[in-house]
């Protein structure tokens, strides 16, 4: 039969999307942590004192607290040896052509000015710990929006921040939020005002580039009554050679009538730690939608939320996971109903391969006096290999009355049935593979703009190419 | 020799023997009929040749452009000019029927995604397409379903005559073309096969009923019973079925399709 071109997942990452550039940093902080960084982090951000203050607070908890041990093992995570603040460029650049030159390259190769050119409303790539471009069109200025860095949001926004940061998700939370907000550093900020729609996805590019270099943004978006905006994250990384921790908090408010659509697709190489919180409030009549597609890293941990805090409010969760080898996506969602007549779903599918492990961890919680609450979730695995495992923990707490909760798990492999009949019409056996995971995924995909859903198929076409020798 | 030639072919199914040695050589241009009773070998005759993992070569040889096809991968069977229409296709979730006929023609040119003088062009596409459909009293609004997904019977054997009509077979395959259809599909079927019949292409029609042999009209016409062929002549073996049904091979089905609604 055909050959096709041995491509292993982590070998050949570099050739693929792996490219590299050589580092060049203004501030190189220490390795390890320990109060004296987290006050040089916040001394060198010139941020005010009670933010100086929270991260010391947050750093106590984050000692206190015990290492998760309900999910993927992470005994393997060295704090002591992870950078906890990196500054790639000690300005902002607010054009294209003001990016420092190797920045620039890499973000070529991804595509970003393209991207820009076609639909971006504005760019806020993350190179190392902190946004170095930043574009903002007039025309959401003119409304009222605020898209920008979290940095730059605590320093030319300083009540709308201290408003709401930290709200949705406290430093006590869990372990990984507390050592967030001890060395958080860069992310978005988004402000969308009363009534405004932003009609154009707002997009992040998030790389981390540098060994050993832990990547903690912190992003909060806040929409106002009655407002809508879509915002994509999307994150390739390259392959080194030694554990990365990336520990991301996002924090969303959703106020009535309002509905904000949260998209992500991350990339990271296989040796990334990827401990993520992400959570959002939805008030009265509110949407919130996480779109969340997990593909690379060593371990990812993360289960999008949505509080479901007034009569009316929405919630979905459509997440996709890829398992390679040596990968485990520990990835589910969570939803809290709080209020009476909510509503939530959560859409999970999961592919193993190649000895790789998902799991679907979900949450459904359904507080007394929250009648009427409506929640579905489904969870579909698909098996390509006997190696590969898959497995669900779904937990559910109902305290309410009239409540309609429904639950559907299949695994599934890829049926010599559907091979067969893609391959007799000529389709060799690896594409006919593809297009299978691709048709699988195919309810996650058509949720993203297209350039993503095309970039998306590309990838899974890469990751695929190893399985056939 | 013929174009096709299976000789003395004998295949398993889990350790079962099912094909008992069966030859059969049909040249392009020309049409078979392979008619036989449930469980007599029929669709693993069609399975086998097409290369379906589930059964087991225990002897024999297909011969199609010099290559034991047996030897080869479906897809590389299908490239070669091989093609099977299913008797029971195969649903595939979240791939449109667009973008399968695109890849598999591509893929049946060669086209790799590198050399784009062998790809099949949108216009091209479209073209050969609407020619097609409207032969077979279907329309664009199938396209952008998925694969035989939520087709009816009558949909799903329709777009696997689709299928054969864009990929341009030298050696189709139908397995069962006819069954679980009414009387307006199979005719419409029939009609897009007739208009494909020509020294380009040999087709095998595998069938339990003599129905479809009133429409599509056999040059040669073979009986199975128990993985073997017992009789073998022109359309006139057919009409004898027709009347006696199976039962001087001591059968007692007849060849009269069961009515459908």
């Amino acid at each position: 039969m055909a050959t096709v071109p041995k491509v292993e997942v982590g070998t050949d990452y570099k050739e693929k999307y792996g490219f590299f550039v050589p580092e060049e940093y203004v501030f190189k902080a220490k390795r390890g942590l320990n109060p004296e960084i987290v006050k040089e982090i916040s001394w060198m951000k010139q941020e005010p004192e009670w933010m100086t203050n929270m991260r010391l607070r947050s750093l106590e908890i984050f000692r206190k607290k015990p290492m998760p041990k309900w999910g993927a093992d992470l005994s393997v995570i060295d704090f002591e040896n992870i950078f906890y603040y990196l500054k790639a460029s000690d300005k902002q650049s607010k054009t294209w052509e003001e990016l420092p030159p190797d920045i620039k390259a890499t973000y070529d190769r991804l595509g970003v000015p393209e991207a820009e050119r076609k639909f971006l409303a504005g760019v806020s790539a993350q190179y190392e710990s902190e946004v170095v471009y930043h574009s903002l069109q007039e025309e959401l200025t003119k409304k009222g929006v605020i898209f920008t860095d979290t940095d730059s949001a605590l320093r030319d926004h300083p009540e709308l921040f201290k408003e709401y940061f930290g709200t949705v998700i406290p430093p006590a939370d869990n372990k990984f939020s507390a050592l967030n907000t001890a060395v958080w550093s860069g992310g978005s900020f988004i402000y969308v005002p009363k009534g405004v729609r932003v009609d154009i996805p707002l997009q992040a590019y998030f790389r981390i580039n540098a060994e050993n270099m832990g990547q903690f943004e912190r992003t909060l978006i806040i929409c106002d009554e009655g407002s809508f905006v879509h915002y994509i994250e999307g994150c390739t990384a390259p392959i080194y050679s030694t554990d990365s921790l990336h520990s991301a908090v996002v924090e969303i408010i959703v106020k009535k009538n309002a509905r904000c659509r949260y998209t992500t697709i991350q990339n990271w190489s296989t040796n990334v730690y990827n401990l993520v919180t992400k959570r959002a409030m939805a008030y009265a009549d509110a949407t919130m939608e996480w779109v969340d597609g997990n593909l690379g890293s060593q371990i990812t941990m993360k289960y999008p939320s949505v509080y479901l805090m007034e009569p009316g409010a929405k919630g979905d969760v459509l997440s996709v996971a890829f398992a390679g080898k040596g990968q485990h996506q520990d990835a589910g969602g969570k939803m809290i109903h709080v209020a009476p007549n909510t509503t939530s779903t959560i859409t999970s599918k999961s592919i193993s391969k190649g000895g790789g492990r998902t799991s679907y961890r979900g949450h459904i919680k359904i507080y007394p006096g929250a009648n009427n609450c409506k929640s579905f979730v489904k969870c579909d695995a698909l098996l390509l290999d006997d190696e590969s495992r898959s497995d669900t923990y779904p937990y559910n707490d109902v305290d309410a009355e009239n409540v309609t909760l429904g639950h559907e798990a299949t695994v599934s492999k890829v049926s010599d049935e559907q091979l067969f009949y893609l391959m007799s019409r000529g389709i060799n056996r690896a594409e006919a593979e593809t297009m299978i995971v691709n048709g699988f995924i195919e309810p996650f995909t058509k949720e993203l703009p297209l350039e993503y859903a095309v970039e998306l198929n590309r990838l899974i076409q890469l990751e695929m190419e190893g399985s056939v020798g | 020799m013929a174009d096709f030639e299976i000789k003395d072919l004998r295949a398993s199914v889990e350790g079962r023997e099912i094909l008992k040695g069966v030859s059969l050589a049909i040249s392009r241009g020309e049409v078979h009929a392979v008619m036989g009773l449930n469980g007599t070998g029929k669709s693993t005759l069609s399975h086998t040749l097409m290369g379906h993992p589930g059964y087991t070569v225990d002897g024999g040889s297909v011969i199609f452009k010099g290559q034991n096809v047996l030897e080869l991968e479906p897809d590389e069977r299908a490239r070669l000019g091989m093609f099977l229409a299913f008797q029971y296709p195969v649903v595939v979730p979240g791939i449109s029927m667009a973008n399968f006929l695109r890849t598999a023609m591509n893929s049946k040119r060669g086209y790799d995604g590198k050399d784009k003088s062998k790809q099949v062009t949108p216009k091209e596409f479209r073209g050969l397409l609407k020619g097609e459909l409207e032969v077979l009293h279907m329309d664009d609004s199938f396209l952008p379903r998925y694969i035989n997904d939520g087709f009816s019977g009558g949909e799903k054997k329709r777009a696997e005559i689709l299928q054969m009509a864009m990929l341009k077979p030298e050696i189709a395959i139908l397995d069962e073309t006819d069954s679980g259809l009414d009387i307006d599909s199979i005719k419409f079927v029939a009609e897009a096969v007739n208009r494909m019949r020509g020294p380009e292409l040999g087709i095998l029609i595998i069938t339990h009923y003599t129905r479809i042999l009133e429409f599509i009209k056999p040059d040669f016409v073979h009986v199975l019973v128990d993985g073997k062929f017992v009789l073998s002549g022109g359309p006139e073996v057919a009409e004898r079925l027709e009347k006696t049904g199976y039962a001087e091979w001591g059968k007692e089905e007849t060849a009269q399709p069961e009515e459908v609604a």
